[in-house]
């Protein structure tokens, strides 16, 4: 297990120092001079000497890159140029927004999809299958922010149990907190359910057609047994990686969701930060939000080899 | 390949398991019918989507105007044409994009499998990978603003591993087929196996993909364009127009309804004809499922 942890730490830590490669050159390399371009056409120039000089952006390409990763090392993200507070201090506040509606959506969409896919699979060809199979694809089909309007629509205006957008603040309880995040997370759940419901479904039919399921069965295992002792801790690894996957899915779209319902999250911070042209938030906002796709899809690694021992194996 | 009777025979079995599936088919109607709005708008739309006309804003659906109006007046079932001419040119080019980039790189990857290209193709797409559509489309809107090109750079980046990966995997395994190995033995180049025996072997597979990633697209783009780093005015997009509809949403609750339906409807006919089409390329999976 050991070398294998080392192996894929080191591949982590590559991956971080490309993506931060990438965000860096884009972000600072490719606009010219960040300086100018933040202040806009119309700036003096001496203001924009005086930007240029508090960014630092005066020193070289490359020692401004190794200024700013040592910085992220630390934590420090820099000062954003339009609020004058350290950077580190906005996410912080939108983090707590962000990250909970993610896991909230996360846990929602496993929560619907584990059950609706091994209904499906164990009646495959039933009306209950046929019906899983067509509201699902009707549900990837259905883009999450206009479902998050319907919602809105429905909950908010027509039936008021919900408030159509903000947040209160998690001073104001957890289950205030929860209750205004609930309406989105469901936008965020319903589109990612149907998937992994219907990976789930074909994982559980790859599962029930092996030789080990029917060996179980010739042993006098009933198709029930067969499938909650044998076929569907199996099946689950396709499962495990669509669920990473989707999580970078959630958090990406979470930024669409939250301008839906005003929530003060990451994705409304990014969107003043470009509308400002606050290059700083934006990059610092970019990082973190693939940092943390790139953690995961880590995690979803070290998991497999802890359920599946062939794996530490066959990678180390 | 020379023998004549398999040519003559597949494209007819084919033909008759398409008519024979009804996702294949749901999903072609619907595609059809939005790629014709889409055609016809260069041409005709029943109101001019350039004109406002505040004096009949917020119209329900009547006679005249099958779908209402909007809140300057303007046709929603014209603008819903021109908005399908967007999106489908959005997404044609980005998924363009991913198969002219990503297929080669993947065909060269397998072609020199385990060498360090090979290697240097697999992990630049892990990074591509790393970073979400929308993320993407946020650092170059950030650096260049928001416009319908960078939204299809946008997509069309993501594209490119998905490309990469399909065709590297698929292409691995044909590497080992007999034909292959007869090719090489004649001594015929790796590029030129890959262009003549490979690339041809695996363009079902791509085709199929190529249908998802373009509903994909199109639900990126809509979701762009709503939040205002696609599309921009005066062309209409649906992503656009539903982020019009939500600031009225108490007032004409039904402006939001039909973008989002057209959207739904396309996404789903192009999905549906995607899962059709992968059962008829594979009579396998047919009798299998």
């Amino acid at each position: 297990m050991l070398p294998f942890l080392i192996k894929r730490l080191i591949s982590l830590t590559l991956s971080l120092l490309a993506a931060s490669l990438v965000i860096f050159f884009v972000i600072e390399v490719v606009p010219g001079d960040p300086a100018s371009f933040m202040l806009g056409l119309n700036a003096s120039p001496d203001t924009v000497a005086a930007l240029r000089e508090s960014l630092g952006l005066n020193a070289s390409v490359p020692l401004r890159y190794w200024q700013w990763i040592t910085g992220l090392v630390q934590g420090e993200f820099g000062i954003s140029y339009t609020y004058k507070v350290p950077v580190g201090e906005l996410i912080a506040d939108r983090f707590w927004v962000s990250m909970p509606l993610s896991i909230y959506a996360l846990t929602l969409s496993t929560l619907i999809a584990f059950p609706v896919g091994v209904i499906a699979a164990a009646r495959r060809n039933s009306p209950a299958d046929v019906s899983i199979m067509g509201v699902t694809q009707l549900g990837i089909a259905v883009p999450n922010f206009w479902f998050a309007m319907l919602l809105v629509l429905f909950f908010a205006v027509s039936l008021r149990w919900f408030s159509a957008g903000g947040f209160p603040g998690w001073e104001a309880g957890f289950w205030a907190g929860m209750k205004a995040l609930t309406l989105p997370a469901i936008a965020l759940a319903l589109p990612q359910a149907s998937i992994l419901a219907r990976v789930m479904r074909s994982s559980l039919l790859d599962t029930l057609g092996e030789d080990f399921v029917r060996t179980a069965r010739a042993k006098g295992l009933t198709h029930r047994q067969a499938l909650w002792k044998h076929a569907l801790r199996n099946a689950l690894i396709p499962v495990l990686t669509i669920i990473g996957l989707q999580f970078s899915f959630l958090l990406a779209g979470a930024i669409i969701i939250e301008n839906v319902f005003f929530l003060p999250g990451l994705g409304r911070l990014v969107f003043q930060g470009i509308t400002q042209r606050d290059l700083i938030v934006v990059k610092s906002v970019i990082f973190l939000l693939v940092f943390a796709v790139i953690l995961v899809t880590f995690l979803v690694d070290i998991t497999y080899a802890v359920v599946d021992p062939r794996l530490r194996r066959r990678s180390a | 390949m020379s023998d004549p009777q398999i040519i003559m025979e597949r494209p007819a079995g084919m033909v008759h398991a398409a008519l024979r599936s009804p996702s294949f088919m749901i999903g072609l109607v619907l595609t059809l019918l939005f790629t014709v709005a889409a055609l016809l708008s260069f041409v005709w739309t029943p109101f001019d989507v350039t004109q406002l006309n505040i004096a009949n804003k917020l119209k329900s659906p009547s006679a005249t105007h099958w779908l209402g109006t909007d809140a300057f007046g303007r046709d929603i079932f014209s603008m819903l044409m021109v908005g399908a001419r967007t999106s489908i040119a959005v997404a044609i080019v980005a998924v363009g994009i991913g198969i002219v980039v990503g297929v080669p790189l993947g065909l060269l990857a397998a072609a020199r499998h385990g060498s360090l290209i090979d290697e240097f193709v697999m992990r630049t797409n892990d990074l591509i990978f790393a970073f979400p559509a929308l993320l993407m489309a946020i650092m170059i809107t950030a650096v260049f603003g928001p416009s319908a090109l960078n939204a299809i750079i946008a997509i069309g980046i993501f594209n490119i591993p998905v490309f990469a990966r399909l065709a590297r995997g698929a292409a691995l395994s044909l590497w080992t087929r007999d034909y292959v190995l007869a090719a090489r033995v004649a001594g015929k180049g790796r590029t030129l196996i890959s262009a003549e025996h490979i690339l041809p072997n695996i363009t079902n597979l791509l085709i199929v993909q190529g249908t998802i990633q373009f509903s994909l697209g199109i639900l990126a783009e809509a979701g762009l364009a709503y939040v205002g780093l696609g599309t921009q005015p005066p062309l209409p997009s649906w992503g656009r127009m539903l982020s019009d509809a939500q600031t009225m949403i108490y007032i004409a609750p039904n402006l939001a309804i039909f973008p989002g339906l057209a959207i739904v409807l396309t996404v789903l006919g192009l999905n549906l004809m995607g899962d059709g089409m992968r059962d008829i390329f594979d009579p396998k999976l047919r009798r299998a499922r």
